[in-house]
């Protein structure tokens, strides 16, 4: 008979061991800090929610928005989000690409990240066009009464096209990935709760051609979601590179740079989330060191190259000696408050972390991979600030008018109930549905063997292939 | 002659095996009996035929459609409101190309979800005979056969080491 080594116990007692623990937001009851957790997102979230209907009922005046300075908080902010949502399906993609063992209790915790984060992202520039309802118009080319159409040669129109191409498809990958979990909850259940999930598990039983379909889709959509992935945040740094009136956002670079920005940040968030969900639910079977340990050094590959492109991008810069891009980056550098932001920036998004994740005990520590992956993120957003802010406050040559910028309460409101949103969707998401992979778990375990070496014995994975 | 489903659930991979074996020895085919597990097994681990399917066919199809509605949406915008810019031409290739990019990849990523949905026979409105231990570790061999050889079918399973026995009412 099997034994299980990683868990203890036959087939059986592992799966039911693995059923509970991982249903227990589903079919049992949670802790009392999961609700004070929701609570306390619903909260910020409210707010935000508040200051994004003030700012529609009074106008962009409410915002400090003001020529030239037309894009902010709200578009940094967009970028932000996206950009965390992009290292969620990235790394659930590859690791599953590349079959690594430790993805198991990853990959749905990064999908989920990137379906709230997009969802959130696609919310500003909507409420930053100050009357979101006319936006069908400008981004849906269905208007055949007046013969206007949106300009697909702005990349205004770009946006929406991959975002919605990003967010369908994440949302069907999280989806398929999570029919044969919801059959398992459909078996724990009874009543309504047991007719929601029986037709959301589509009546599956789970033999083998169903299975083999699950894993070949595993692959095959994450070898075609990556394209998309690319291609989404090339797209958003298009915004700025191709824009003409700002000089300084004219980089040939600012899509790879944009791309590994948004891995760099999203795998981030991606631990933060994964720490705190193991806290909330007592996951510490299936969150363990080894998983933060391989994260961190996966981290360290991710902040290095961006850092690589952040370098080229201000050598590079200056190599040109234009006046526009030296102004930019006096700005950047020596003019109050950019300067200490930016200080703040280079040091939270890189000289804190990577050197901390180069010691074993700290890629092992929840506590300071906390601390690290937020300090990543809490750089990452003064970034975008950095780049959107100060490249509008320089006169630019189709500029008539130019000010400072100071955000807003309600920006400001909006920026933290993005936080908010995003981290209570999260959570409600948990409530009903498995955010580990409860059959890749299981699939682990069934692989799993030890190897006796000398005198030691090691964990190994027999595959198939 | 009616048939019914026999579902034998086993506490081991060894024995749901063992039992794939006897079935195929009493003279039940591969098309009669299906292998229920809660987790992917190694293909094969129940000495099961691979499946075929077409799933791989799915994203070209889609592929092929959303690049089409792209182009077609995208020419018959500029064509139907014809904006010169700059002396250029009124189809400009360049943004045409990425918003086709995504159509494409959205039209493939949607018809692979069908296809991993049609190819893996779901939606099903009745789960037939079934056992939720399946989902706790055990494993269902679940057969379909005439109701003259339900006795057979259920002797089979208790001599490979069924844990239970259940028969379609």
């Amino acid at each position: 008979m099997q034994e299980r080594v990683a868990m203890g116990g036959n087939l059986q007692e592992v799966e039911q061991k693995v059923n509970r623990d991982l249903l227990i937001s589903v079919t049992g009851s949670v802790p009392k800090r999961f609700w004070v957790a929701v609570a306390l997102m619903a909260f910020l979230a409210a707010a935000g929610f508040g200051a994004a209907g003030y700012v529609v009922a009074q106008g962009l005046g409410a915002t400090g928005l003001n020529r030239p300075i037309m894009w902010a908080f709200f578009i940094t902010n967009f970028v932000f989000w996206i950009g965390i949502s992009h290292a969620g399906v990235m790394l659930s993609a590859i690791l599953r690409l590349a079959q690594a063992e430790w993805r198991r209790p990853a990959t749905r915790a990064a999908e989920i990240v990137t379906i709230f984060s997009l969802v959130n992202a696609m919310l500003f520039p909507i409420i930053h066009t100050g009357r979101p309802w006319r936006t069908l118009y400008w981004a849906f080319p269905y208007d055949f009464g007046r013969g206007i159409w949106p300009n697909v040669r702005s990349p205004l129109i770009w946006d929406p096209s991959a975002i919605i191409t990003y967010l369908t498809s994440s949302v069907l990958f999280v989806y398929v990935a999570l029919i044969p979990d919801i059959a398992v909850a459909r078996d724990r259940t009874t009543g309504i709760r047991h007719q929601f999930y029986s037709v959301l598990a589509l009546g599956w039983r789970g033999y083998p051609r169903q299975w083999r379909l699950q894993i070949i889709a595993g692959f095959l959509l994450s070898a075609l979601i990556l394209p998309i992935f690319v291609s989404v945040h090339s797209i958003v740094s298009w915004d700025f590179a191709v824009n003409q009136s700002v000089e300084g956002w004219h980089s040939t670079i600012f899509a790879p740079y944009f791309v590994i920005g948004a891995v760099h940040s999203g795998v981030s968030a991606v631990v933060t989330v994964m720490i705190i969900l193991r806290f909330l639910f007592k996951w510490e079977d299936y969150i363990r060191p080894e998983h933060m340990d391989a994260l961190g050094r996966l981290l360290i590959v991710v902040a290095i190259t961006w850092f690589y492109f952040f370098a080229m991008e201000v050598t590079f810069g200056l190599f040109t000696l234009e006046n526009a891009e030296l102004g930019l980056r006096s700005m950047q550098f020596f003019e109050t408050p950019y300067s200490t932001l930016f200080l703040v920036f280079i040091i939270a998004a890189f000289f804190f972390p990577v050197p901390m994740w180069m010691f074993k005990n700290v890629r092992r520590s929840f506590f300071w991979m906390t601390i690290t992956t937020i300090s990543v993120n809490i750089g990452m957003w003064l970034e975008r600030f950095l780049i959107i802010i100060p490249g509008l406050a320089r006169k630019q040559p189709l500029s008539f008018s130019w000010s400072t910028y100071a955000p807003s309460v309600p920006e400001i409101l909006m920026v933290v109930g993005s936080f908010g949103f995003v981290g209570m969707s999260i959570l409600l998401f948990a409530k009903v549905f498995p955010l580990i992979p409860i059959y890749d778990v299981k699939e682990g375990e069934i692989l799993r063997r030890e190897m006796k070496i000398g005198k030691v014995t090691i964990p190994a994975v027999i595959r198939e292939e | 002659m009616a048939s019914k489903q026999v579902l034998g659930i086993f506490k081991t991979a060894d024995d749901a095996a063992l039992a794939t074996d006897r079935l195929k020895e009493a003279g039940f085919s591969a098309q009669d009996y299906q292998v229920l597990t809660g987790a992917p097994y190694p293909e094969g681990a129940f000495g099961e035929e691979i499946p075929k399917h077409r799933l791989f066919a799915f994203p070209f199809f889609g592929a092929a459609v959303g690049f089409t509605v792209a182009i077609l949406v995208t020419a018959g915008t500029q064509i139907s409101y014809p904006l010169v810019t700059g002396g250029k031409p009124i189809l400009a290739i360049p943004p045409m190309a990425i918003i086709t990019y995504e159509g494409t990849m959205l039209g493939a990523i949607i018809m692979t979800i069908i296809g991993v949905i049609f190819e893996s026979r779901l939606p099903r409105p009745f789960t037939g005979l079934y056992d939720t231990r399946i989902t706790e570790g055990y494993i269902g061999v679940a057969l379909k056969c005439p109701d003259d050889r339900v006795q057979a079918a259920d002797l089979v399973f208790r001599q490979s080491g069924a844990e239970d026995v259940k028969h379609e009412e």
